[in-house]
């Protein structure tokens, strides 16, 4: 499998923190609720961790991207 | 050194077709296999984007060359409010910027071309083009379009999604506009000044272009000069040029200078009047700055820097788009922040907050306008430590209650010889 990285929408999250409670290995809020997203490639042992937030994510804003 | 970009100015009116003719020759016709040599041309000339992002000119047309119906969008907007280069070369010198959107379109197989530019300067844009379709058949369909207000919408996909009719709001990229631009379409979105030179070096060649420049920015690049200067205005430098002497040929200082604002107010500051830099990216990076759109605001030393920086950054976190939280409410926590400062009204633990905040935001919209602000506030941070902390302790100085020399209109737009 292709690596791929984590990334947010900005203009289509609503910081409802979902995301960082669900994989906090990789995404932490910042000073306004907002998700700050490791920028590397998601290792494939926490990769079902990714996929889950991204599920979850009710905004739809958050993406597995293929590619650095 | 002689105008090339301005050459022919001052003028009384715009330079016409036939004098454009007379002063640079006839524009090249790209034959077979001239669209890629023409794109070597620009990569061995060194061209980078004037628009503020510097990014390397041939690898964005390679990006478009080869896909089905390409558009040309000539960035005019100059959303910039310290710049007038873009205003000087639509309404002095038009058909040099035709000529750099022509041999986009025909290298990339274009047929269409948008023209985006305030709609103050639609009419020597719309007499040049008469000019033109006077002398010739059109082979490609050019649009004149009134580019959006604000300083956000410049930005090439705030520019596009107004273009295609709905407000001017940053996307988030990818997709470039090379993939998907104005409606779909593989786009080659240029600054005003990027396809200027455009003109010149398909006439001359890479070689012409960089006599005369430095190893980063090759050539002589459009600056807009303003503030303590006897004659601000917009001028042709050789790249390169040491950053005193370009307040020198700006008619030289009104008093002593502070520091320099570089690049446009998503730029950042330098001590002094640049001593010991010069306009070139190598000289500029290692200051922290860059060229930018070409901007060089004189600070006096009888301004003051804190509340200067404070306004500016009240101004740019009023100017976010407002669809990225960390935008909206990261710069308005860091124009609070500088606001308190300059006042005198700090908290424990402001001034970590202050590198906090600024390292917070970069890299966190949808475009990059926090990085810009990040970038103004981190360098002032460093030259205005002194300042700075005096503020915080004592409030305000006597030089606080001036007049705010940046968000005052922008430079005298006259081209000076
Ligand atoms: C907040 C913001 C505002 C911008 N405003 C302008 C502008 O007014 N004019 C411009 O040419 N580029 C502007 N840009 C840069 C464009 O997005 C784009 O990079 C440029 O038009 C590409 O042309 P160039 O490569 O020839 O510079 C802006 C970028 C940002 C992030
Ligand atoms: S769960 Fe979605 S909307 Fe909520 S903070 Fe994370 S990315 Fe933003
Ligand atoms: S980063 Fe700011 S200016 Fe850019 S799109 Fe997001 S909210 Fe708008």
């Amino acid at each position: 499998m292709r690596p791929e990285r984590l990334v947010v929408d900005p203009t289509a999250c609503t910081a409802h923190g979902m995301c960082a409670e669900l994989f906090p290995e990789w995404i932490q809020l910042d000073d306004w609720g907002y998700p700050m997203i490791d920028s590397g490639d998601v290792p494939p042992d926490l990769r079902d961790h990714a996929e889950r937030a991204v599920k979850m994510c009710p905004a739809l804003a958050l993406k597995l991207r293929r590619g650095s | 050194m002689r105008h090339r970009l301005l050459a022919g100015l001052p003028s009384p009116h715009p330079i016409g077709l036939a004098t454009h003719l007379e002063l640079h020759g006839p524009s090249p016709l790209l034959g077979r296999g001239g669209g890629d040599a023409l794109i070597a041309e620009l990569e061995a000339a060194g061209l980078r984007g004037c628009g503020g992002a510097g990014f390397p000119a041939a690898a964005k047309w390679r990006a478009v060359a080869g896909r089905r119906r390409p558009v040309i969008v000539v960035n005019a907007a100059e959303g910039e409010p310290m710049s007038a280069k873009d205003r000087v070369l639509m309404t002095q010198v038009p058909h040099l910027v035709l000529d750099g959107a022509l041999l986009a379109a025909q290298a990339l197989g274009a047929r269409d071309c948008v023209i985006a530019a305030p709609a103050g300067v639609h009419a020597p844009i719309r007499s040049a083009l008469r000019e033109r379709r006077a002398a010739a058949r059109p082979a490609v369909r050019i649009k004149v379009e009134a580019s959006p207000h604000g300083y956000v919408g410049g930005e090439e996909s705030a520019l596009l999604s107004h273009l295609e009719g709905r407000a001017p709001l940053p996307r988030l990229k990818p997709p470039f506009p090379a993939e998907r631009g104005l409606n779909g379409r593989p786009t080659l979105v240029q600054n005003a000044e990027t396809l200027a030179h455009v003109a010149l070096i398909a006439r001359h060649g890479a070689a012409w272009f960089r006599d005369g420049g430095s190893g980063g920015i090759p050539g002589t690049a459009l600056v807009s000069i303003s503030g303590a200067v006897r004659a601000p205005g917009v001028y042709e430098i050789p790249a390169g040029t040491p950053l005193p002497d370009v307040l020198d040929i700006a008619g030289g200082r009104l008093q002593q200078v502070r520091a320099l604002l570089v690049g446009g107010y998503f730029g950042g500051w330098v001590g002094g009047a640049g001593e010991g830099l010069s306009f070139d990216d190598a000289s500029l990076q290692s200051a922290g700055v860059s060229a930018g759109a070409g901007v060089l605001v004189a600070l006096g030393a009888a301004d003051c820097p804190v509340a200067e920086t404070a306004a500016l950054t009240a101004w740019l976190a009023d100017e976010s788009a407002g669809q990225c939280g960390p935008c909206v409410y990261g710069l308005g926590a860091l124009a609070d922040l500088l606001g308190r400062i300059a006042g005198g009204r700090t908290e424990r633990g402001d001034g970590a907050r202050l590198t906090r905040w600024t390292e917070m935001v970069r890299g966190r919209g949808a475009c990059r306008h926090p990085d810009g602000v990040a970038r103004m506030i981190s360098t002032a941070g460093r030259v205005f430590a002194t300042e700075l902390s005096e503020h915080a302790r004592r409030g305000p100085c006597a030089a606080c209650g001036r007049a705010r020399l940046l968000l005052t209109p922008r430079a005298r737009e006259a081209a000076t010889a």
